[in-house]
């Protein structure tokens, strides 16, 4: 059997950052803390975009532990949706606009999220990666470390266990 | 103790991010805080029900534990987050506020252990509930 010619890539780039990108800009709070999403393949990588607003001591200065908190747990959730629903969207069965259109699954839930603070963050750009370490069919339980300027030097990493939503197929054909 | 609680609300009234989420320090004594985040719906996790963010409860869990480690009789100038762990037991009701109360139950010459829960009009059912230890930085 002749194998079937891959996709062009622009097409596959599109699919992947189009879905990707109404996923994220559909969360409100998402934007209010101003996190974007770099994507390599199926691998993410959470930018939290420094602003003066996500500062909590004023006089260090540094970023706000809460921030910190939320930001780790932004890139668990998206993370952990984007590694659920890849293989919808590779199957062309979750389309960009239909997430635009408010019909992809609900996110996870967090049952529980912990949270250590390693050193203080710096009033400046954030990145953070998380591992589902195991997802069942109705429980996750996800890492992510985050780091400023050096990879290295983590200031804070998190686990938490999430509850999964139903996702049925959405096009029977 | 009164100069310490004036000047733990001024602290957290003049944190930038405590401003941009709309909290408000309703209480804060002897190692107890209480306060209070508006409904706003650029906090909204899922727009399609109007939820409050879990990362939003997080930060304002955080600040509230925060304050009510400074306003320990015992306590320091400052304090930091060592770790914290947040349950979350149900989602916050689209349009309410959100109240949470944090009580720094046992402090130490370098840690300060803090409880916190959140609720919104519903007081008897949490929204959710967090852990934390805290540093205390010498003066």
């Amino acid at each position: 059997m002749a194998r079937s010619k891959p996709e062009p890539m622009q097409v596959v780039k599109k699919r992947r950052d189009e879905t990707l990108n109404a996923l994220v800009e559909g969360i409100p709070y998402v934007q209010f803390l101003g996190i974007t999403f770099d994507r390599r393949g199926d691998e993410l990588t959470g930018v939290l975009n420094f602003e003066d607003k996500l500062i909590g001591n004023p006089f260090l200065p540094a970023l706000h532990g809460g921030v910190t908190a939320a930001f780790l747990e932004v890139t668990s959730i998206i993370t952990l949706s984007w590694w659920h629903l890849y293989p919808l969207i590779e199957a062309g069965d979750l389309t960009p606009e239909e997430v635009r259109s408010g019909d992809a699954p609900d996110f996870p839930k967090t049952i529980d999220f912990t949270v250590d603070y390693l050193r203080s963050g710096l009033p400046r750009d954030a990145y953070a990666r998380a591992t589902v370490s195991r997802s069942g069919r109705r429980y996750a339980s996800v890492r992510v470390e985050a780091w400023q300027d050096n990879h290295d030097k983590l200031f804070a990493q998190a686990t938490g266990h999430f509850l999964m939503p139903n996702v049925k197929p959405l096009k029977t054909d | 103790m009164i100069d310490k609680v004036k000047l733990a609300r001024q602290f957290i009234q003049a944190i930038p991010h405590a401003k941009a989420l709309g909290l408000e320090l309703t209480h804060i004594d002897g190692g107890t805080a209480t306060i209070s985040m508006p409904y706003s719906d650029q906090l909204v996790g899922d727009p399609r029900i109007g939820v409050i963010h879990g990362g939003a409860v997080s930060a304002m869990m955080d600040t509230c534990c925060g304050a009510a480690v400074m306003s320990h009789p015992a306590a320091p100038a400052g304090t930091a987050t060592i770790d914290l762990r947040i349950d979350y037991m149900r989602a916050a009701t689209p349009g309410q506020a959100i109240v949470t109360t944090a009580t720094c139950y046992h402090i130490t010459r370098n840690v300060a252990f803090v409880r916190a829960t959140a609720t919104d009009d519903d007081s008897d059912n949490p929204v959710a509930t967090a852990t934390g230890a805290f540093t205390v930085e010498s003066r």
